[in-house]
């Protein structure tokens, strides 16, 4: 469908393009239409953002997803010395794209009303946002990787630190601070590989594909190299203990700057481990697999029993959010079909609850102007719709079957009951806890008898946050009930991932 | 309402019609219906298997919701979220349905959380009581510690088969039968490692002793939903359960074994709780859980049909006696306090015949050892069980014997709670609020024809039916269980069983006993004339004391009376609070949890990790922990300035290092 079109290009560049039309536009309009720009950026982004939604819709449906390989390439020199523009998408990246380019529209759609100053500037930065969380999934070149990779950084430090809640600047510190350290290590090792891939491949280079096919890193230095990688994406993920940063990043960020940050920028970390770790460090993966178990482990029962006690809905999902994570890194670390594609799917799946909920929470913040779980209660009366929509979404995110979560909770479990009973049963434990803090949640904010005054007069969800909210509610029934849409598109990638692994493991083996 | 209703009707005569299909004329049936998990070997398909075990079971489950569905129009008929009430009852039968319906562990699994959602969603129906919330989140969250279970097993069954097919996992034993496997630390068989895993989350679903403390408190919920789904249906899926995986169970004798001695104590200690209870719901309650562990140990002495037989009779009679005791307490403007009640008969006098019916089935009249089927259904399906236990027991069972034993005596209790409550809430004097008794008023129709048709089930159930479940008449259960003991029970001398369901057991009857008391000795169709007798007359016994105790004199006052004043003593009181398995809970669990998730977040996250994480970088770049305040004045780059440097550092090292 997209012969001769740099349809990857197009995808990353199409929002980072909107994004200079609204800055060139307020450049020359005139004081007294500024106005009328900010009122009217939402719908440029919004139009932006669905057109990416629509592409990458077309690509998905263009994907075949028989070949193990990377698919619409692109490749154009660019640094030079081996350093080039390469994009490209397996089984394992188009479905990021595709959840990047599904909840972006949405959140610009729910920032529409929820933003009160600099409406322009916001969009602007939600559509460069969007530029590199796709850009960072459609890279083969490690260098390309990176600058999106960290990049990603700068536009949700933005949204954090000017559109956030009171403290907003220590959040925003702590969440630099924290992927700082995990970036320059990183940085420092792919130095290194580029500079090890001059030496065993005869002329150095960043190309991803050649890299991961043919690059053979010896024992002792992957184990380094691995802990360089992975100190910046258990940051990103953010795994045990390095997860701190989560709770008050979420807590002050604006709604939809919540959505991304838990749809999007914490499956940077996944993906990362998937692509970088297990291809080019297979035997440092394989080695260190049992950290990546515990920390797992501890994640999963460690932050639910932490999420239980909260006094903040958003920090309770956030810190429910790590536990989900833990799934995904004991998934991925099983190195199997299960493990992987549940993984995977955990991913995906808390892309969608997770930012269904961080929405939800919005919904009652934009009434009440409060996240305190106390303040809320008996919301069931006047907010019946509100009711049922938050009820699905914590049921998803407790991982009952027959909706999204429950599919990558399982398969994550099968995969890592094979490795390690003792792992699965712990990650088991968590099945209890998230019952546990979600139907808490659940009956604090909603059941009960209505105390509180000041929500006589609250209001059920409007068109609008039924529009955001529909579309992510038939979004997790339909992957929980028929979740080969998902699976069938990911297997090849994953079959040919767990295959290369295996040969490398077992012949490299030190 | 009507939708709801209707549907559920012609799903009720569909299903009876399945069940002749299936279980006379044998058109099983494996229906795939769409793919759902394809994982590499994980495949789960959408799908329906139709064998005599879910015709079953569909009989069950959509008889009594079609009826509790009907009955709910009266019961329920001046709520204000009635649409909300038959949405999630529909809801609760769906999921009921895929539970039985299904041919591999994944969508039972679906069924199995998704009627636990349904539950959770109707015991927390009156959403403005505390009561109800918390009983709502108690029964989901300890359904949950089962289900983990049942999840682990379910694993297991996939590492060990390598798929979770029923029936590619059942023609796969014998060959795995010696497979052992390391589980947390030690080894165990495989078959009896999956078979204990699958029993913890039958556990909590039918509330068992340890994984019990739910259910009572689910009686906060409507009594539609009690008699629906925590008498005849849900709480059974548990027995279901054990009963679709009879396969693996036969290939598991010290599970079995466990199961049996856990369902008999299960019966022993609901039934012993029962018999101080006063909210009349609650009972009931303890009596289904006392019952469930009926059904657990004939299960685990390898007399499945006999559980399924139990399971059965008691949907019936069960669902009776809940819809009466709703009937009273809608009559008595919700009084569920026993206390405060007594003498209502003649209010509410068809009522009063529903549950002389139901509690004449729960505590088994009949006439044993004749060859007519003359009896309530009870009768027929508890004395199949004891006599399975008795069989087990001299063949060498000891937890047979236990629960043979154990069986006899909760029969006694279940007999004096039963008539207890009877007397407590029907005869002696009303000890309640004389307004409400002006206005008690017998049900509407709507409530009474579902009655009448439970009480029809409840006293012909049993003579009925009792040729297809324990005769396998005409091939009934077609291989759907085990026809015969596998090797699990083969020491329980299974053609005593068959023998006597065929009545052809003139073989087992050569020993001939003399003397004053040989009548009892000498057997019927294998079994000794007092086992069979025995459980009779300990029910004539409940009865005899119960009417002693409440119904001559004062009665139920003066018992009431001598609580309020003596406080009861400790037994009564250990008995009255649920043997304070609640309060230890509470204590270790419920205040465990709290405070380690306080822990982990005071201490693990803010002082240790943040402590010597951001904040303590930022501390130590300052120089001072003073000037930690000025983190939120914003000198950002200050500190990651000299995180920079440090970080350069590292860099450095490794570089050297590893020689790149």
């Amino acid at each position: 469908m997209f012969e001769g079109l740099p349809i990857l290009s197009l995808l990353t560049f199409i929002p980072l393009a909107g994004a200079f039309l609204l800055m060139f536009m307020a450049r020359i309009s005139k004081e007294d239409a500024q106005e009328q720009l900010a009122k009217n950026a939402p719908r440029v982004a919004l139009v932006i953002s669905g057109v990416v939604f629509l592409l990458s819709l077309l690509l998905t449906l263009d994907f075949d997803s028989s070949k193990a390989g990377f698919q619409f390439v692109e490749d154009t020199s660019w640094l030079g010395g081996g350093i080039d523009y390469r994009l490209g998408v397996d089984g394992i990246s188009i479905l990021f794209v595709l959840l990047t380019a599904f909840l972006t529209p949405l959140c610009i759609f729910a920032s529409e009303t929820s933003i009160k100053s600099r409406m322009l500037e916001y969009m602007v930065a939600f559509l460069i946002l969007e530029t590199l969380m796709i850009g960072t999934f459609v890279a083969l070149d490690l260098v390309l990787f990176y600058l999106f990779f960290e990049a990603v950084l700068i536009p949700m430090f933005i949204i954090i630190g000017v559109w956030g809640g009171k403290n907003r600047v220590y959040a925003s510190y702590k969440f630099f601070l924290y992927t700082l350290l995990g970036s320059v290590l990183m940085l420092a090792a792919i130095l290194w590989i580029y500079n090890f891939s001059g030496q065993q491949l005869g002329a150095p280079t960043t190309n991803m594909e050649t890299l991961i096919n043919e690059l053979k890193i010896p024992g002792g230095v992957q184990t380094w190299l691995w802990l360089a990688f992975f100190a910046s994406f258990a940051v990103k993920m953010p795994m045990w203990p390095v997860h701190t940063w989560l709770p008050d990043a979420h807590v002050e960020a604006p709604t939809a700057g919540s959505v991304i940050l838990a749809g999007i920028l914490l499956k940077l970390g996944g993906y990362g481990f998937l692509r970088f770790s297990l291809t080019l460090f297979p035997n440092a993966s394989l080695e260190l697999a049992p950290l990546i178990f515990w920390m797992s482990v501890i994640a999963i029962i460690y932050t639910s029993l932490v999420a239980y006690r909260q006094n903040d809905i958003k920090k309770l999902i956030a810190y429910s959010s790590v536990a989900h994570m833990g799934f995904v890194t004991m998934g991925i670390f099983a190195f199997n079909l299960q493990g992987i594609q549940g993984g995977i799917y955990q991913m995906l799946s808390h892309g969608i609850i997770s930012g269904a909920l961080f929405f939800c929470v919005g919904v009652i913040y934009d009434r009440m102007h409060t996240r305190e779980i106390a303040f809320y209660g008996g919301l069931v009366k006047r907010m019946p719709v509100y009711a049922a929509f938050l009820m699905l979404f914590t049921m998803a995110n407790v991982g009952l079957p027959g909706t999204s979560g429950f599919v990558g909770e399982i398969l994550t479990m099968v995969g890592a009951y094979q490795v390690s009973p003792w792992i699965a049963a712990g990650a088991a434990l968590g099945m209890i806890l998230s019952a546990m803090y979600a139907l808490h949640l659940y009956r604090e904010v909603i059941f009960g008898e209505q105390t509180n005054e000041k929500l006589n007069d609250i209001l059920d969800m409007n068109r609008r946050e039924v529009l955001i909210l529909a579309p992510l509610a038939i979004m997790t029934i339909v992957l929980g009930v028929y979740p080969s849409l998902i699976t069938d598109i990911t297997s090849a990638s994953v079959e040919n991932l767990i295959a290369n692994f295996n040969t490398a493991t077992a012949t490299t083996g030190n | 309402m009507v939708v709801t209703t209707g549907l559920l009707f012609l799903s009720a005569i569909l299903s009876w019609v399945a069940l002749y299909k299936v279980g006379i004329g044998h058109e099983e049936a494996d229906i795939k219906v769409l793919r759902w998990m394809d994982v590499g070997d994980m495949k789960a398909d959408w799908a329906f298997k139709i064998d005599t075990l879910t015709a079953v079971m569909l009989v069950v489950v959509n008889s009594v919701s079609a009826l509790v569905h009907l009955y709910s129009w009266g019961y329920m008929s001046d709520d204000e979220f009635k649409p909300r009430f038959f949405s999630y009852l529909s809801l609760f039968t769906f999921a009921m349905l895929m539970l039985v319906t299904s041919n591999n562990f994944i969508q039972l699994f679906f069924g199995w959380e998704g009627v636990g959602l349904a539950s959770y969603l109707l015991i927390g129906y009156y959403f403005k009581k505390d009561t109800a919330n918390a009983a709502s989140i108690k029964a989901f969250v300890t359904n949950r510690v089962g289900d983990v279970g049942l999840a682990l097993g379910v694993m297991t069954v996939f590492l060990v088969f390598g798929s979770v097919n029923f029936d590619v996992v059942f023609n796969a034993i014998a060959e795995n039968s010696d497979r052992r496997l390391p589980f947390l630390g030690m080894e165990f068989n495989a078959i009896e490692l999956i078979a204990a895993l699958l029993f913890i989350g039958a556990m909590g679903k039918s509330a068992q002793f340890v994984l019990h403390v739910w259910l009572p408190d689910a009686m906060e919920g409507p009594t539609p939903v009690s008699a629906l789904i925590h008498a005849a249906t849900m709480v059974t899926a548990g027995v279901f359960l054990v009963c679709r995986a009879s396969s693996i169970y036969e290939a598991a004798p010290i599970t079995s074994g466990f199961i049996t001695a856990m369902g008999a104590f299960t019966a022993l200690f609901a039934a012993t709780v029962a018999l101080v209870q006063n909210d009349i719901k609650r009972v009931i309650a303890y009596s289904t859980c006392s019952q469930l562990g009926y059904m657990f140990f004939a299960a685990g002495v390898g007399a499945y049909s006999a559980a399924m037989f139990h399971l059965f009779t008691h949907a019936f009679f069960k669902a009776l006696l809940f819809l009466c005791a709703g009937s009273v307490i809608h009559a008595l403007h919700h009084e569920q306090d026993m206390r405060k009640m007594g003498g209502i008969r003649k209010k509410v006098p068809i009522t009063y015949a529903a549950m002389i019916v139901g509690t004449l089935a729960i505590t088994g009249i009949g006439i044993p050892a004749i060859e007519a089927k003359i009896g309530f259904a009870g009768f027929f399906s508890k004395d199949a069980i004891i006599e399975a236990a008795y069989s087990a027991g001299i063949a060498g069972s000891g937890s047979g014997s236990f629960a043979f034993w154990v069986g006899i005596t909760a029969a006694l209790m279940t007999s004096f709670y039963s008539w207890r409550l009877i007397f407590m809430t029907f005869h002696g004097d009303y000890r309640g609020d004389k307004h409400t008794f002006d206005h008690a008023h017998e049900s509407p129709k709507v409530m009474l024809v579902p009655l009448a048709l439970l009480s029809l089930g409840a006293i012909l159930a049993g003579a009925v039916f009792y040729k297809y479940f324990m005769g396998n008449a005409g091939d009934f259960w077609h291989g759907a269980l085990p026809s015969k003991y596998g090797a699990g029970h083969a020491a329980i001398a299974p053609d005593y069983l068959m023998a006597a369901a065929e009545g052809s057991a003139d073989g087992y009857d050569t020993v001939k006993h003399t003397g004053p008391f040989a009548f009892l000795f000498n057997t019927f169709h294998g079994y000794p004339r007092w086992v069979l007798f025995l459980p009779l007359i300990v029910s004539l016994s409940g009865l005899f004391i119960a009417f002693m105790m409440y119904m001559r004199g004062e009665g139920a006052a003066k018992h009431i009376r001598t609580v309020e004043e003596t406080g009861g003593g400790p037994l009564y009181n250990f008995l009255l609070n649920k043997w304070y398995i609640d309060e230890l809970y509470d204590v270790t669990i419920v205040k465990g949890a709290r405070k380690l998730g306080d822990i982990f977040w005071k201490i693990g996250d803010v002082k240790i990790i943040d402590g010597l994480g951001p904040n303590g970088v930022a501390a130590f770049a300052a120089g001072s922990a003073k000037r930690l305040s000025k983190i939120q004045s914003g000198f950002l780059y200050h500190y990651a300035f000299v995180m920079l440097i440090g970080v350069a550092a590292i860099i450095a090292l490794v570089f050297r290092t590893v020689g790149g």
